[in-house]
C-alpha cells in the first residue's frame, strides 16, 4: 500500500475510533487519543481566522481532558444528551516535526434524553497526529465551529 | 402616554416575582419601550473595538439592532440599524470601516453619524422619475442614541432623562467597573450563548449569589467561591446595579457548610492537572471573583483572572441570545495570556462554572405552563434592597424588580 494511502487510513480510523468513543458515551476512552502533552482546543472560526486565541474548551494536557471528563461525571450539571458525530473523509495537508498534519469536516447532532433532535454543530478538525508510537494518537486537535454561537450549553467534547 | 401593563404584582412586593412577567408577549413588548428605551444606559460595545475613526460595529439594544461607530473625527456615534428608505439593515455584519454606511437595497446612504447623505437617483434617471422635489434628506436621517464611553465601555441611551453614566452607576459600582477596566484591555475571543429562557431569568441568574456555591459544583469543591468565603454585595442606591465579589484564600469552616450534604460539596475531587487553576492576583486586592452587573442587562466579570464582558439579548418571550467577549489586557505578555487561555475553561458556553446557567434558565422558562397564578420568592437576606456583607442573600435580584417595576409601572 503506498505510504499516503496508509496514513489516511491511520488517520481516519484514529477518528472513526474517537468519535465512536464520544457518542457511546464512553468519554473516560477520549484522553486516551491524546499524547500527554497534547494540546485540545474547541474554537470558532470568526476567533481562528482572526486569531483570537481565546475559545471553549483548552487543554495543554491529556491530565486537563482527564479533569474535563470528571468534571462531567461528578460536578456539573447538564440535562442527559448524547452526540451523533459524521466525520467526512480526511484531507492530508502535510507532515511538520513528524506529526502528520490532517483536516477532516464533522456534523454532530445532539440527541437530548427526551428524543429533541438538532444539529448541534459543523466545522472541521485540524489535527496533528504521531504516527510514531504503536497507535495513532492526536498531538493537537483544534475543532474549528463554523458559528459562534452554541445552544443552551457545550458540555460534552466535540 | 403609554397604556398600563394589566398585570397585578403581588402584594408581597419585591419579595415575589409572578411568573408572567417572564412569558407575555404584551410585556416583552412593553420592555422594549420602557426599559431598553427608557432612562437607562445599554452597553453596546467596547472602545478597545472601534480603534480607528471609521470603524463601526453591529450591536443591539435589548432586541433592537443598533449600530456603534467612531466617526471620522473620533467621536462616538450610534444610531438604529435600519434604513430609513425601506428598513433593511444596514450592517448585517459584525461591523465594518469606511466613510460611510449604504444599504445594499437600494444604496441609501449615510455617514457615521447617522445622518443620510446620499439617495441614489433622487432626481431620477434621464430627468425621469426621483424623489418629489421637496424631498429633504435631512428629515430622513437614522434615530440616534446619546453615546457615553466609561473606562473604555460604550454606553448608550434613547432617553434624554438618562443622568451621565458614572451618577446612573453610582460611585461604587463605578469604581468596580475601573478596577477591571483599569487600562487599555485587547479582546481574546468571542463567542454567543442562545439560552431558552427569557432575558430577565439571566440576568437575575448573574445578581443571585445564593446559587452559585450550590449549583455550580466545580466552584465549590475547589474552594474557588462558598458562600462562607470573605466578600458580599454591594448595590447601588437605585438597585438596579450590583456587584458581589470574594476572596479565595479566606474560606473560613462554617458549621452550615459542614452539616449540609450539598451535591456541591465532593470531597473526593481533586484535579490531575491543577495547573488550570493558576493564576496571579493582577489587581492586588486578593479578590478573585467579581460580578458586576448594570441594569438593564450587561455583566461585567472576573473570576480569578478571566475577564469578560457579556451582553445580554433578548430574542423573543422565551429565548435569549447571551455574547460573550473575552479580555486581556494590552499589555499581558505569553505567560499572563496562558493564564488567560486556561482559565477561559472556567466560563462561556462549555465553563466548569458557567455551563449549568445555560440550562438552569430552561428549566424555569420550563416550569412557566401552569403557573400563571404563582410567584417567585425572593426572601433570602430580607426583604429590602441594599449593600451587605454576606452573599447568603438575594438582595440584588429584588434591587433588579425594584427598578424595573418602577420603570415598567407595575
Amino acid at each position: 500500500m503506498p505510504a499516503d494511502i496508509a496514513t489516511e487510513r491511520d488517520v481516519e480510523r484514529l477518528l472513526a475510533r474517537y468519535v465512536a468513543s464520544i457518542d457511546a458515551d464512553r468519554l473516560e476512552e477520549w484522553p486516551g487519543y491524546f499524547t500527554e502533552r497534547c494540546r485540545y482546543q474547541i474554537i470558532t472560526s470568526e476567533n481562528y481566522e482572526q486569531g483570537l486565541p481565546l475559545g471553549i474548551f483548552f487543554a495543554d494536557s491529556q491530565a486537563m481532558l482527564q479533569d474535563r471528563v470528571a468534571a462531567l461525571r461528578q460536578a456539573n450539571i447538564y440535562e442527559g444528551q448524547r452526540y451523533r458525530h459524521l466525520v467526512s473523509s480526511t484531507l492530508i495537508l502535510g507532515e511538520e516535526d513528524g506529526l502528520v498534519i490532517a483536516q477532516s469536516n464533522y456534523m454532530v447532532a445532539r440527541i437530548m434524553h427526551d428524543g429533541a433532535t438538532m444539529l448541534f454543530s459543523t466545522g472541521r478538525y485540524l489535527d496533528r497526529v504521531d504516527l510514531r508510537g504503536p497507535g495513532p494518537l492526536f498531538a493537537e486537535k483544534l475543532v474549528i465551529l463554523d458559528s459562534r454561537r452554541i445552544d443552551t450549553l457545550l458540555a460534552i467534547p466535540l | 402616554m403609554r397604556n398600563a401593563l394589566d398585570l397585578a404584582w403581588p402584594r408581597e412586593g419585591l419579595t415575589r416575582v409572578p411568573y408572567p412577567i417572564y412569558s407575555r408577549a404584551d410585556v416583552y413588548a412593553e420592555e422594549r419601550a420602557r426599559i431598553f428605551q427608557g432612562p437607562v444606559w445599554n452597553f453596546l460595545c467596547l472602545e478597545a473595538e472601534l480603534p480607528q475613526p471609521g470603524d463601526y460595529r453591529a450591536t443591539f439594544v435589548g432586541d433592537m439592532p443598533v449600530i456603534v461607530a467612531r466617526d471620522l473625527a473620533g467621536t462616538l456615534a450610534a444610531f438604529e440599524n435600519r434604513c430609513a428608505h425601506r428598513g433593511a439593515l444596514l450592517c448585517f455584519a459584525r461591523g465594518g470601516h469606511g466613510r460611510e454606511i449604504s444599504c445594499v437595497y437600494h444604496n441609501w446612504t449615510y455617514d457615521l453619524r447617522g445622518r443620510l447623505t446620499g439617495v441614489t437617483f433622487q432626481r431620477g434617471v434621464n430627468r425621469q422619475g426621483g424623489m418629489p422635489a421637496d424631498f429633504e434628506r435631512s428629515k430622513h436621517n437614522l434615530r440616534t442614541l446619546r453615546v457615553e464611553s466609561f473606562a473604555g465601555i460604550v454606553f448608550g441611551t434613547f432617553s434624554d432623562a438618562t443622568p451621565p453614566v458614572e451618577t446612573y452607576l453610582g460611585p461604587a459600582i463605578a469604581e468596580r467597573i475601573r478596577r477591571v477596566m483599569r487600562k487599555p484591555v485587547k479582546v481574546l475571543g468571542y463567542n454567543s450563548q442562545m439560552l431558552p429562557n427569557n432575558w430577565k431569568v439571566y440576568v437575575e441568574n448573574n445578581k443571585d449569589s445564593y446559587h452559585a456555591s450550590l449549583l455550580h459544583a466545580f466552584f465549590t469543591t475547589f474552594r474557588v467561591n462558598r458562600l462562607s468565603q470573605e466578600g458580599g454585595i454591594i448595590v447601588d442606591d437605585s438597585g438596579g446595579h450590583h456587584v458581589s465579589y470574594s476572596k479565595r484564600a479566606t474560606d473560613k469552616p462554617s458549621a452550615e457548610y459542614d452539616a449540609t450534604d450539598l451535591r456541591a460539596k465532593r470531597r473526593d475531587y481533586r484535579l490531575a492537572d491543577p495547573s488550570l487553576l493558576d493564576g496571579v492576583d493582577e489587581f492586588g486586592d486578593g479578590i478573585t471573583l467579581q460580578i458586576l452587573t448594570v441594569f438593564p442587562a450587561f455583566v461585567v466579570q472576573q473570576i480569578q483572572n478571566s475577564l469578560a464582558v457579556r451582553q445580554i439579548v433578548p430574542r423573543g418571550v422565551g429565548e435569549t441570545e447571551l455574547f460573550w467577549t473575552y479580555l486581556g489586557y494590552a499589555d499581558d505578555d505569553g505567560a499572563m495570556l496562558a493564564i488567560r487561555q486556561k482559565q477561559s475553561n472556567l466560563v462561556g458556553p462549555g465553563g466548569y462554572i458557567s455551563m449549568e446557567d445555560g440550562a438552569v434558565g430552561g428549566f424555569i422558562q420550563r416550569a412557566l405552563p401552569g403557573g400563571e397564578e404563582g410567584a417567585a420568592v425572593v426572601e433570602m437576606g430580607g426583604r429590602g434592597v441594599g449593600s451587605e456583607t454576606t452573599r447568603a442573600t438575594e438582595t440584588s435580584v429584588r434591587g433588579f424588580w425594584q427598578v424595573y417595576r418602577r420603570l415598567m409601572g407595575v
